[in-house]
């Protein structure tokens, strides 16, 4: 299989600009520089480039509705927040190969005309944002960053920027909130970003990954990019494996692949042989799926017909033997601990599904908690500011269709009937 | 008692500010550095940063305390995170929180009367491939076991 990132995340031989350069790095950028601006996002919407934050938005739309005057200068944040549970594909860009974000950056800004980009770094990833500074220092004083880069009258300042712990500020509106110095809370749309967005400017946000793939496109064309994936999803994915696999990790996959063969051949199926009861597939917002429905092609479209998301294609992996009731718990303690707290649906039902989930757990459930929680679920869907009420309300919903009796046991026989334990 | 930043600090700051077109910006590299600086933010550590920024004391207040990585109390000199989300969870965190709780004679949420240790449980440190993962201060542990966890504690504990 033909790759797109892997070749430069396969050891620490890319981290430093010579390794990079010394396997073709950069020289995407430059070409680039010798191609009109509109070419470049040309090849990108050609490319079917989905953005990989976990919405899957065609990266080459989003670029297009920046406003097409330059009157206001333009801002690129780069989200390198990566904070959805299940998800850490991003930092494996970030250790390994910076340069790849760092020339996809170069080259997003320049077909788009934007002279500032802030990489938005989520703030425990302390050894990440070390290598990123000194990759972005590297590719300064290399002219590929900074003024006039590569001679192409064209100037580009980039700037590290760290978060400070918080799941929300990877919610678009709310990393520009949090980058101008303010509590990360989501901001009303519209106005969109790309027409208000960080310091009242136009502003696009896009994914580490979605950045990183930028230069295999420019080196190699859209046409080429769009094939190696599906109808509609260009390209490969980085998909992470977690959970008790024999091979947990990131693996770099067509569009295409089956879920299936993700867990048992490319991950080596669960330890010790053991069955598999469920799947939570792209980060812990996305529907659970029963072991029996994971015979399916893990691509946006195809994820979206059985009623769940690719999302990030973090794959969370979970055991026969666990207690569903307790992972449930597990996620609405943290949905209810992110919760900005902005909106009224999302800061009491995260804290209720946390109190009732928690309850039902400890054997203290009372009949009628389950409608209690699809109630709370209704109310708090499609009915706040941004999707955080929705990612804690989609795992509440699926764990109780997919494994209700489970529930109805603990309320029964008010007990964990798996021993309160993983 | 006030607080001033050091001369590299005070260096490190001016750099921060050429960076950003609005001096509001500056605000939460500002309160790392100043983290970095004092050991936690103190009321003084607000006040400073708020003349800094030339943002309001509450301003400042209502960001360091919306963050989860801002310590408004002092930790100790080993700050030992473990995440409890799912990967890490389904992978033995429970086991190893409890472990290191029962090692340190502490319960999360608190410090060793040395001073030594804080321990804290955390959500996802984005390290779920490796799970389950601790983090102390700047650093990951990961793949832990309850005897690698003890020999990273054991390791901090000769480290004086």
């Amino acid at each position: 299989m033909e790759t797109v990132l892997t070749t430069h995340l396969a050891d620490d031989r890319y981290r430093r600009i010579d390794g990079y350069r010394g396997s073709g790095g950069y020289e995407a950028l430059r070409k680039a520089v010798s191609m009109p601006r509109e070419s470049i996002v040309e090849e990108v919407r050609k490319a079917n480039l989905r953005g990989r934050g976990g919405a899957g938005f065609p990266a080459g739309v989003k670029w297009g509705f920046l406003p097409k005057d330059f009157s206001r200068p333009r801002v690129l944040v780069v989200n390198a927040d990566e904070g959805e549970p299940g998800t850490f594909k991003d930092r494996l860009i970030l250790t390994r190969g910076p340069h790849l974000l760092v020339e996809g950056i170069a080259i997003t800004c320049y077909a788009l005309a934007i002279h500032s980009a802030y990489i938005y770094i989520r703030g425990e990833y302390v050894l990440e944002a070390r290598i990123l500074e000194e990759a972005v220092a590297e590719a300064y004083a290399a002219g590929f960053l900074g003024k006039d880069l590569l001679g192409s009258g064209f100037d580009l300042d980039v700037t590290v920027h760290r978060g400070a712990g918080a799941y929300i500020c990877g919610e678009e509106t709310s990393t520009i909130n949090s980058l101008e110095g303010k509590r990360g809370w989501p901001r009303l749309k519209p106005p969109f970003p790309a027409s208000v967005g960080a310091f009242g400017l136009p502003t696009l946000v896009n994914n580490v990954e979605t950045l990183a793939d930028v230069p295999w496109i420019v080196a190699n064309g859209g046409e080429r990019f769009a094939a190696l994936g599906c109808e509609k999803n260009g390209g490969t994915r980085l998909v992470g494996v977690s959970g008790p696999v024999e091979r947990p990790g990131v693996y770099e996959l067509p569009a295409n692949v089956n879920l299936r063969d993700v867990i048992y051949d490319i991950a080596g199926g669960l330890r010790g042989g053991k069955p598999l009861k469920a799947v939570i597939p792209g980060g812990s917002s996305t529907p659970v799926l029963r072991a029996e429905e994971i015979d399916v092609t893990f691509d946006i479209e195809s994820m979206a017909k059985i009623g769940t998301m690719a999302g990030t294609s973090g794959v969370i992996v979970i055991p026969e033997g666990t207690c569903m009731v307790r992972a449930l718990s597990v996620l609405m303690n943290f949905y209810a601990h992110e919760s900005c707290g902005q909106c009224s649906p999302c800061r009491e039902g995260t804290g209720w599904l946390r109190k009732i989930t928690g309850r039902i757990e400890a054997g203290e459930g009372r009949p009628g908690d389950v409608e209690l929680i699809l109630d709370l679920c209704d109310n708090m869907m499609g009915r706040t500011i941004c999707a955080l009420a929705d990612a804690a309300a989609m795992p509440a919903q699926s764990f109780i269709w997919k494994f209700r009796e489970e529930f109805d046991r603990h309320i029964a026989e008010r007990k964990c009937p798996f021993g309160n334990s993983f | 008692m006030s607080v001033v930043f050091s001369e590299a600090a005070r260096a490190e700051f001016e750099r921060l500010l050429s960076r950003y077109p609005d001096r509001r910006a500056v605000i939460l590299p500002a309160l790392h550095l100043a983290q970095r600086e004092f050991g936690y933010l103190s009321d003084e550590a607000i006040l400073y940063v708020a003349e800094l920024t030339g943002a309001s004391p509450a301003e400042i207040e209502g960001v360091a305390t919306f963050y989860t990585m801002y310590n408004r109390k002092p930790v100790g000199k080993y700050h030992l995170q473990i995440c409890r989300n799912l990967s890490c969870s389904l992978l033995g965190a429970e086991r190893l929180i409890g472990h290191v709780s029962e090692k340190l004679g502490i319960r999360p949420g608190e410090t060793t009367p040395d001073g030594r240790f804080t321990l804290s449980v955390v959500e996802c440190l984005g390290s779920c491939g490796t799970a389950p993962v601790m983090q102390v201060n700047d650093d990951y542990h990961e793949n832990l076991t309850v005897e690698s966890v003890d020999a990273v504690l054991d390791k901090l504990r000769s480290e004086e």
